[in-house]
């Protein structure tokens, strides 16, 4: 970490970038949030440690609208996001300098909660393993079992996109990515519907999940009102409401990353990426894969056709 | 004496037909003399590629028991290629609603050209008839499954 601060400070003092995209320490040990930096001062608060999964892809397109570069640290799965955004020109790739951190999978506050540990007061990496102090207590955990559901499925050590590399990273994918929405096709559709409605209906509508995601980039979105000032922020009306997860989840079809953000902040713990990855798997299945994000050119999927494309009544023969 | 509710089931179904051939299959299924069922509302859109996949959520939304959407077959479209997007949106679509748990049989793609008022005809009454088996739709009124 030290190194990145170092680097970072560097640069900022050498005058090459005007600010830092990074982390900086939250409230709670488990909870570091994204922020700027604009001196070599403000550093001092910067972390990056293993609760850093947030994607700050989805902070460049206000920082392209500032003077001067922003140096940007991005894990390997982010920099798909930020090839994404390049590609919409939502971004702007001479106002960022990448400099690609290493990471071993990130861990969820929520997985450590899981195994019994309350009242979590500090957290040390020590290899494979995790230390955590508690106001009960010192425990010792394993790495692997803290990670967020999204390390499971690792999409690779590359950096897609970068200008340095700074730090090692490891592979940390133990599980089939597909496992999960196999597993749910192959119910019969009321246990479908049964599975779904347990989970969408913890939802309170907060939308975290659309305000974090790096492929909800629009100014205008379906999900605000257009009414006035404060009113603006509320929901548009039941359709949008009743349908949101769909809509959601179809907005970003062909163009989401399966980075895992909308799952990880979600407070009521819904499996949003199971949306996401169904499209996914659709698209490979049906139209010969695609990563969105790992190079800023090829044509998404729903932009794009072949004349002999599956007739959508090929759902029905799948069974 | 009392008086017995009618509780027979009246399907609500949406079709939303291309300007250029499936609203002129209708139209020759009409001039035809070939019946189609009442319960079938038609919805002429400048091509079937105009058909967002919300219209489809929201017709379902608004108590819809089924949609179907009707195009040039793939190859004449009056703008090229717009059908060849919504194939590939609408089988998105399908799948996703056959993943949430529901029914198949109430969303469906079919390519109509202005010729085949029989075709149209035909469809539609099989069509409704899957739809009087697989009776009211009640999942898609809140896909967040609230009551």
């Amino acid at each position: 970490m030290q190194e990145l601060v170092n680097h970072a400070k560097e640069l900022l003092t050498s005058g090459s970038v005007a600010r830092v995209l990074g982390w900086k320490t939250g409230d709670l040990p488990y909870n570091p949030e994204p922020a700027y930096f604009d001196s070599a001062e403000a550093l001092e608060e910067f972390v990056y440690n293993g609760f850093c999964g947030a994607n700050l892809s989805k902070y460049m397109i206000e920082a392209s609208k500032l003077e001067g570069k922003t140096l940007i640290f991005l894990k390997p799965c982010d920099t798909y996001s930020f090839n994404q955004l390049l590609k919409e020109h939502r971004i702007d790739r001479d106002k960022a300098w990448i400099v690609g951190v290493g990471c071993h999978g990130k861990l969820d506050a929520e997985q450590i909660r899981c195994q019994g540990i309350k009242g979590i007061e500090a957290v040390t990496e020590a290899g494979a393993q995790l230390q955590i102090q508690t106001f009960y207590g010192d425990r010792t955990i394993d790495y692997s079992s803290a990670l967020l559901e999204r390390c499971h499925v690792c999409k690779g050590k590359e950096h897609q996109i970068y200008d340095e590399l700074i730090g090692e990273s490891e592979e940390t994918n133990d599980e089939e990515r597909f496992s999960q929405v196999a597993g749910i096709e192959q119910l019969n559709p009321e246990e479908k519907f049964a599975f779904f409605q347990k989970e969408l209906s913890k939802c309170i509508r907060c939308n975290a999940c659309r305000n974090v995601c790096p492929a909800c980039s629009c100014r205008k979105c379906v999900f605000d009102s257009n009414k006035f000032d404060s009113a603006q922020k509320a929901n548009v009306d039941s359709f949008e409401e009743k349908m949101f997860h769909i809509i959601r989840a179809f907005h970003v079809a062909g163009r989401c990353t399966d980075c895992g953000e909308c799952s990880r902040v979600c407070p009521q713990g819904i499996p949003l990426h199971l949306f996401n990855r169904k499209f996914i798997k659709d698209i490979d299945e049906l139209y010969g894969e695609f990563k969105a994000g790992e190079d800023a050119e090829a044509k998404g999927p729903l932009t794009d056709f072949t004349f002999d494309d599956a007739e959508p009544g090929i759902v029905a023969e799948r069974g | 004496m009392s008086i017995e509710a009618k509780t027979e089931f009246k399907p609500k179904i949406v079709a939303f037909c291309c300007n250029w051939c499936s609203y002129a299959g209708a139209d020759l299924a009409g001039s035809s003399r070939l019946g189609y069922p009442a319960d079938v509302k038609i919805i002429r859109v400048p091509c079937s590629c105009r058909v967002n996949p919300m219209f489809i959520l929201r017709a379902f939304e608004k108590g819809a028991d089924g949609v179907i959407l009707c195009g040039c077959h793939p190859g004449d479209c009056h703008y090229s290629t717009g059908n060849y997007y919504a194939r590939r949106r609408m089988t998105l679509l399908f799948s996703m609603l056959d993943y949430l748990g529901v029914e198949q049989g109430r969303t469906r793609v079919e390519w109509v050209s202005a010729a085949e008022g029989m075709k149209f005809s035909a469809t539609m009454n099989e069509f409704v008839e899957k739809i009087y088996s697989l009776g009211e739709n009640v999942r898609l009124g809140d896909l967040r499954c609230r009551n």
